[in-house]
């Protein structure tokens, strides 16, 4: 891809000075940080909104008559029409507000799998899912009589659309719950695909977006998605914030998850009643500033574009891919033919944690392990990967310096 | 430039001394005939060992180790099985405890004078304590080992 020719770039100067941390040394070395599929930097506006909220207008939500609540509500509440408007949802209450996409698939797990999901029924995942998108089915499984189906991948790391649709052929499977895009090969999946051959034999679908929503513009109506869940902290907001996006009938049958205040419409002894769609899934004072950060991140990815932020992370991808391939020794774990910047890799016979360690001491910041993400560790027959991850503010000389430090790492272990 | 020159900023955890029982342990088979094993297991890493032990009398005769992990883990592994042959059961624990203190803290100036000497073959790994993360990759071998002692089959490092 010529980024030149595209007219969506970006300005990576400019970006890179938005983010405070970025200047910071680590070891002596400045700092390379490509670990961003595990958390992204924050940005100064994020930072902002969060210390302003906390220090011009601070209350708790929905529930003051005084002027600092209702603020703080008007705050927090444009979290929401942000997240809507981010994923083009039908309707600002469609946008559930949990603590991160775990929180997300959790809700949807104990409250469309017990409670809309018949026992008897299936819900079918991918060989490469992170562990929260197949502990909270697993427990669905064993708690309430629901198959748990697998779909394979291929050795390129794509899923195997033949075997997916097979396995969804005897019209058992309820739900699909699947990536969006694997946290470890950086595989994007074919969404829309997806979505028709699940509807086509009756099941609903839910995405973990937690990496996709930070590289793809994603438009859930386009999508034709039944829920998509997705975490803030990926897309340069605070941690402890997520989003589950669910098509409003399906979460209006929904039974409520957590209990206590601010989801109730009416308590006695002998019977509470519900609040209406989102908040009767929302219990308990919510994440107040990481809401209001949530809206800060959301506006200045907003702001940047989906376009640039998509070029951007090709032309890295791309030019990672050239770079790491030509480092002697170096095996790229996903060769999907749709990815995005998130790349696994071995060095020879090297543990990924001497790998990561011997780059940390260079400042290259990398997560190495299993990373959360285990039956696809065993399908690819490897104990961990390395894995080095873009962001927004990522530039091509970091690559570089990666592609050298393993050079180097290559080098010493001999 | 030197070899040694290039990679000094490599070398604080990776000494030579670890490298080389990393890439060439000496001590990495099962032994035949044994009087106790035990695993140990760091699942947050996927660090896994296997320990057996061949005791004389109440001393350890031979240490041998199945590992799969990092060059420290198995670099700690063979330093290990090498440390205490020879070594009387609480003694080894005693080694075990004054080890743990080196790897977190990168010294242990209130270990005895009768730790001193094996310690000192231990030190090459004492770099982890700058690596929190690292350190129980260096210590898993060893309450694999205790484990092996103790007669108790698992060990985790948690």
């Amino acid at each position: 891809m010529n980024v030149a020719i595209n007219p969506a770039t970006l300005d990576i100067e400019r970006i890179r000075a938005d983010f405070p941390i970025l200047t910071q040394t680590v070891r002596g070395k400045p700092l390379v940080f490509l670990d961003s599929a595990a958390s992204a930097q924050k940005p100064r506006v994020v930072i902002d909104a969060m210390v302003n909220a906390m220090e011009t207008q601070y209350a708790n939500v929905h529930r003051g008559l005084h002027w600092m609540s209702e603020r703080t509500t008007e705050a927090y509440e444009a979290a929401r029409d942000a997240a809507a408007a981010l994923m083009n949802a039908n309707d600002r209450s469609e946008i559930v507000i949990t603590g991160n996409s775990t929180g997300s698939i959790n809700l949807l797990a104990h409250s469309y799998g017990r409670g809309v999901m018949k026992p008897g029924q299936a819900v079918l995942i991918s060989g490469m899912e992170h562990h929260s998108n197949i502990v909270p089915w697993q427990m669905l499984r064993d708690a309430h009589g629901i198959e748990l189906r697998v779909a394979p991948i291929t050795d390129a790391g794509e899923l195997d659309m033949a075997a997916f649709e097979a396995l969804l052929e005897d019209g058992k499977v309820g739900l699909v719950a699947i990536t969006h895009m694997s946290n470890v090969l950086g595989t994007v999946t074919p969404a829309e695909r997806i979505v028709s051959l699940a509807h086509a034999f009756g099941a609903k679908v839910m995405f973990d977006g937690s990496q996709a929503i930070v590289h793809r513009k994603i438009d859930v109506q386009a999508l034709g998605a039944d829920f998509y869940a997705w975490t803030g902290h990926k897309l340069y907001g605070p941690t402890g914030i997520g989003i589950l996006w669910g098509r409003k009938e399906l979460l209006e049958q929904m039974p409520p998850f957590f209990g206590g205040g601010d989801m109730i419409s009416s308590v006695t002894y002998e019977k509470s009643t519900w609040a209406a769609v989102p908040h009767k899934f929302e219990a308990g004072t919510p994440a107040i500033l990481e809401g209001i950060g949530l809206k800060a991140a959301i506006d200045y990815v907003q702001s940047i574009g989906y376009d640039a932020m998509a070029a951007h992370e090709a032309s890295l991808t791309e030019h990672a891919l050239a770079r790491l391939s030509k480092v002697p020794d170096l095996r790229i774990i996903g060769q999907a033919q749709d990815r995005g910047g998130v790349i696994s890799f071995v060095l020879g016979k090297a543990h990924a944690h001497d790998v990561a360690t011997l780059l940390d001491r260079q400042g290259i910041a990398v997560r190495a392990g299993h990373h959360c993400a285990e039956p696809l560790m065993h399908r690819l027959g490897l104990d961990s990967t390395a894995r080095a991850s873009f962001g927004v503010y990522t530039t091509h000389g970091e690559i570089d310096a990666l592609a050298d430090g393993l050079d180097r790492v290559r080098e010493f272990f001999g | 430039m030197t070899q040694t020159e290039t990679f000094d900023d490599l070398r604080d955890l990776y000494q030579d001394v670890i490298l080389d029982h990393g890439r060439n342990p000496r001590h990495a088979q099962r032994l035949e005939a044994f009087d106790a094993t035990a695993k140990g297991d760091n699942p947050m890493c996927g660090d896994r060992v296997q320990v057996w032990v061949k005791y004389d009398a109440d001393r350890l005769d031979r240490v041998g180790f199945e590992a799969r992990g990092c060059a420290i883990s198995v670099a700690s592994a063979d330093l290990m099985a090498e440390t205490v042959s020879g070594r009387g059961k609480a003694d080894t624990k005693a080694l075990f405890e004054a080890f743990r203190t080196l790897a977190r803290t990168g010294a242990c100036p209130d270990c005895g004078q009768s730790l001193a000497e094996p310690l000192e073959r231990l030190a090459p790994l004492a770099g982890v304590h700058e690596y929190p993360s690292r350190v129980k990759c260096a210590t898993l071998p060893w309450h694999a080992l205790i484990a092996a002692l103790d007669g108790t089959k698992e060990a985790s490092s948690e």
